[in-house]
């Protein structure tokens, strides 16, 4: 129990600082390690709560491509180190005074709240003991059944993302040789060959 | 202590805020921005899988994959569109952005 | 037969005016502008008095002295169609009018003839019927036959015109219109008739559209007639509020029953049937050109003469008179109205005739001469004597017409040149033209046993008579004009006809007018001479009773033509005294002492330019009407309507939007972190909202 809950402090203190480094960092690269970090730190949180597929889809999706990605732009944009420039303290008092009041509402709920007595009946897909069957199979008992039409719609998004993502940056050059294969299979012998009569010993 | 529901919704809370934050605080790069969305989307992820946890329903937990999925879909175009901008502006601070000025 | 009367000229106007519009389509097929006669081969304009409403001739001394036609070109196609049309429908319905008048005066056959009904509203019934007394058929009379000589005159007259069509619809519209307004049985369609006359002279007057004075003359024209006819409207409302219909046999039915009721008017309990008398003969002041609304009829020469003859001397300025015998029934009953007509009628006759003694034009004078003859008409009827009045109207028809026509015959001859100061020595020239002009003159003046002696000396023995308080005054002033009216006809007969030639080239080239011109002026001479002692029983005589019976209304108390055959021989020789004083004088200044005028004007010089001028009235006028309506115009227009009601209303609110829209404006930045943030702020807004308001804690 207690180390439960110590390791429960550790994450989410080291989740939360990395957040906070990524929004005040200076360096484009340093904030893309620190929301690294705080990733991997949320995940942390989630095998805690016993959702361990999750968890490593965090570290698989979110770390592995996501964060690697983000860093493969900044690398590739060349962005300057710029200063953090005066406006930041401009907006910082009402900045920090609404961050406050959506804080204390969130907390104030947090605190008052408590389940209603009619949630448990309604709970869509009880969950499984973690002795019958890991975390992985329960999901997946439900999602490939029940949650079918959702699966493959994320699949469309993926899907679609993917191409607009190369509609969006490909760019032709100018300069490279590529091949357009219907130009080529259209070529006939009029367009392309010229016989010339050549007298035996002469050149062209 | 017993960690509660509530804790885990607090930490969800504060990722939130702080995801906030960063959109409209940072003046230095729109980088900053798409990553804040990330901590924004983070803070529900967590916040879903908190309650599923507690409540024993697998639901959150699907629902938490498949806002991954679109997470990782809308970051990718994002910096698609992040990446076209840049060739044609030449500079992603903020501060340039103000085509949309009304 | 009545109907065809009524209806002919009608049919002749529609017949020239498809003629008119056909020609013009063909002249310009498709183009919306002016046709193809569009250059000015007259003489340069001289002063453009092109504002509006009335135009001040700020001195007649510079009158433009060429009647300019400005309207070269070749003719307009049909023309000799639509003249042979309507001239020979206006002398069917002429013949047909005489035949009427047998039938009517001398037969006692009158008719009613009911047509169709024209408004059926609530307590308002308006028939469309014909009322054939002899009041209406001595109109008839006059009306048709005039108008069928002035078609016949403008044949010739018009001749080098290019828009004949157009002309001939218009003088038959006017004809139909005037007969709608004589034989109508009702106040709305006496008004239809008038407007309809009002409408036909604007046209007409301006009739040459190109030349700026011909439109201001015709606007003027209507926009005085308007005021009149305010007027009138007013009165034909309190017709109907008194009596409840406005058919001409109810209201005269009624109107003895109406004595002595008062109307509320703006707090002031006045008399009805004296408001109602007055509110119509304001009307008819307006129509006839009386003493305050009389500014029109000088300008409106500016129409062909044959217009000014038919229009402005015969037919339409009678209109009031008409009116006013046609109501006598309501008039007889008001002693006021009829004092204030008096007034008003002597004033005129001494007004008109002051001003005609020295102007140059030769239209004009004999304009402010028909001025003057109104008045003696308008003296007659205030006196009572209504039927001595439409005597006056019927004579003064032919020999006014005569005089117009004569005088449009002279213009002719000296090529459109109008100024007699000009003229001179043409009596060897145009010799007919010159009979006729004397002849008309002489009934003009009242000549013994000539037309106008007959209708003119009644007038004035009546004026003697009348126990009206306004009869004295009456009596001066016609018997003064009567000498005026001598001495001015004398002089433009003298300075016209006699003397030697001002003008040496147009002396040479004047010669008498065609047979076609001469034939009216033959005929409205004969009914100059004759027209008075072969009809003086009818109207002023012994057998007035018998002839026009219910048509004109005498009261009990109302003997003045009876009275009237017992003044003094004194009196009645007065007028003839008066018009042989006028000869003698006209004679003296024109023919022995040609240098007394110009030696009398420089003399009096203020006087002469007061009464050139004519006594200033279009000068006042237009300081005092013309000068307000259009400061009042422009201020409601910039003022009310620009900053008012444009500044408070759409052109306000957009500019109010526009100024709220630049300052939203500002909060759209551009900066996505900005709309985040303000994002951010209503999120949390809303959210305290509805944890502390609504929904649970």
């Amino acid at each position: 129990m207690i180390l439960s809950a110590l390791f429960f402090y550790l994450f989410a203190g080291v989740c939360i600082a990395s957040a906070f480094m990524v929004i005040a960092a200076k360096n484009p690269v340093h904030s893309v390690l620190f929301l690294i970090l705080a990733f991997v730190n949320a995940a942390g949180l989630f095998l805690l709560l016993g959702a361990e597929f999750l968890a490593m889809m965090l570290i698989v999706v979110y770390v592995g491509a996501v964060a690697v990605l983000f860093l493969f732009v900044v690398m590739m944009l060349d962005v300057d180190f710029a200063e953090l420039r005066s406006g930041f303290l401009q907006y910082l008092p009402v900045g920090a005074l609404v961050g406050a009041v959506f804080l204390a509402e969130i907390l104030l709920v947090v605190g008052a709240w408590s389940i209603g007595p009619g949630v448990p009946r309604v709970i869509a897909a009880p969950m499984p003991p973690i002795e019958d069957i890991s975390n992985t199979e329960a999901i997946g008992l439900v999602l490939y059944t029940r949650y079918l039409y959702f699966f493959q719609a994320a699949g469309l998004v993926l899907l679609v993302a993917m191409i607009g993502a190369i509609v969006l940056t490909l760019r032709h050059r100018a300069n490279i040789k590529r091949q357009n294969v219907a130009d080529q299979v259209a070529r006939t012998p009029a367009t392309s060959i010229e016989i010339r009569q050549v007298k035996s010993g002469q050149g062209i | 202590m017993t960690i509660g529901l509530g804790h885990y919704l607090s930490v969800a809370a504060i990722l939130f805020t702080l995801g906030i934050f960063g959109i409209f605080l940072n003046r230095k790069n729109v980088i900053i921005i798409l990553m804040s969305i990330e901590l924004i989307l983070l803070s529900v992820n967590t916040n879903l899988v908190a309650f599923s946890s507690f409540l024993g329903d697998i639901v959150g937990q699907v629902f938490a994959l498949l806002v991954l999925t679109v997470a990782a879909a809308e970051a990718a175009i994002g910096l698609a569109i992040l990446v076209v901008y840049y060739r044609n502006r030449g500079s992603i601070a903020v501060e340039d952005i103000n085509a949309m000025k009304g | 037969m009545y109907q065809a009367i009524v209806f002919l000229p009608l049919i002749g106007a529609i017949i020239a005016g498809v003629i008119s519009l056909w020609g013009a389509a063909r002249r310009c097929p498709g183009a919306e502008t002016a046709h193809g006669a569009e250059d000015h081969g007259g003489p340069a304009v001289d002063e453009s008095h092109a504002h509006g409403a009335p135009s001040v001739h700020a001195s007649s001394v510079s009158h433009p002295s060429h009647d300019e036609h400005a309207e070269q070109g070749p003719a307009a196609e049909g023309s000799r169609a639509a003249e042979i049309v309507t001239t020979a429908l206006l002398f069917v319905a002429a013949v047909l009018s005489w035949i009427a008048f047998y039938n009517v005066g001398l037969a006692h056959r009158p008719e009613r003839i009911h047509l169709f009904t024209w408004i059926l509203s609530g307590d308002l019934k308006v028939d469309w019927a014909l009322r054939i007394d002899t009041l209406t058929a001595v109109m008839l009379v006059v009306v048709t036959t005039v108008s069928s000589l002035v078609h016949l005159y403008s044949v010739g007259y018009m001749h080098e015109d290019p828009y004949r069509p157009r002309f001939f619809a218009y003088l038959s519209l006017f004809t139909f219109a005037m007969l709608a307004l004589v034989t109508s049985d009702n106040l709305a369609q006496l008004f239809f008739g008038w407007e309809g006359v009002g409408l036909a002279s604007y046209l007409l007057i301006g009739f040459w559209y190109h030349k700026p004075e011909a439109n201001a003359a015709a606007i003027k024209a209507f926009i005085v007639n308007r005021v009149g006819d305010f007027g009138f409207a007013l009165g034909i409302f309190a017709v109907f509020m008194m009596a409840g219909s406005i058919d001409l046999d109810i209201v005269f039915a009624q109107a003895p029953s109406l004595v002595g009721k008062p109307i509320n008017f703006f707090g002031w309990n006045a008399d009805a049937l004296t408001l109602i008398c007055l509110l119509l003969f304001m009307g008819a002041m307006g129509k006839s050109a009386q003493f305050l609304l009389h500014t029109w009829l000088p300008d409106a020469m500016e129409g062909p003469t044959p217009v000014s003859a038919l229009i402005h001397a015969a037919t339409m300025v009678t209109a009031g008179v008409f009116m006013v015998a046609r109501l006598s029934p309501l008039f007889e009953l008001s002693a006021t109205a009829l004092t204030v007509v008096t007034f008003i009628g002597a004033t005129t006759a001494f007004f008109a005739a002051t001003v005609g003694l020295v102007q140059n034009d030769i239209k004009r004078i004999v304009a402010y001469s028909t001025c003057s003859q109104l008045g003696y008409m308008f003296v007659a009827m205030g006196t009572g004597a209504y039927s001595v009045g439409m005597f006056h109207l019927f004579t003064h028809a032919f020999f006014k017409a005569l005089l117009f026509l004569g005088s449009g015959s002279v213009i002719m001859a000296m090529h459109h040149e109008q100024d007699i100061r000009h003229m001179g020595g043409l009596r060897s020239k145009i010799p007919l033209t010159y009979g006729a002009m004397v002849i008309g003159t002489l009934a003009l003046t009242g000549f013994p046993l000539t037309a106008g002696y007959f209708s003119k000396d009644a007038i004035i023995e009546a004026a003697f008579a009348a126990h009206n308080p306004m009869a004295l005054y009456a009596f001066i002033m016609t018997v003064i004009a009567a000498g005026m009216t001598s001495f001015y006809s004398w002089r433009l007969i003298f300075k016209t006809f006699h003397g030697k030639p001002h003008d040496q080239g147009h002396y040479d080239h004047a010669r008498e007018s065609p047979l076609v011109i001469l034939i009216p002026l033959a005929v409205l001479a004969a009914g100059s001479l004759f027209a008075g002692y072969f009809f003086k029983e009818f109207f002023a005589g012994h057998d007035v009773e018998d002839f026009f019976r219910e048509s004109l209304k005498f009261g009990e108390n109302n003997h003045i033509l009876e009275e009237m055959h017992h003044v003094p021989w004194t009196v009645a020789w007065l007028p003839t005294l008066m018009m042989a004083g006028g000869f003698a004088v006209a004679w003296l200044f024109y023919i022995r002492k040609p240098y007394l005028p110009g030696e009398l004007a420089r003399q009096h010089d203020v006087l002469y330019r007061f009464l050139l001028n004519k006594w200033y009235f279009d000068e006042i006028y237009d300081v005092l009407f013309v000068r307000t309506a259009k400061w009042v115009g422009r201020t409601l227009w910039k003022g009310g309507d620009g900053w008012l009601i444009d500044g408070f209303g759409p052109d306000g609110v957009s500019a109010r939007v526009l100024d709220v829209t630049r300052n939203v404006v500002r909060l759209q930045t551009g900066y996505l972190y900005h709309y985040a943030f303000a994002m951010l702020i209503g999120a949390a807004a809303l959210i305290t909202y509805f944890m502390f308001a609504g929904g649970t804690h």
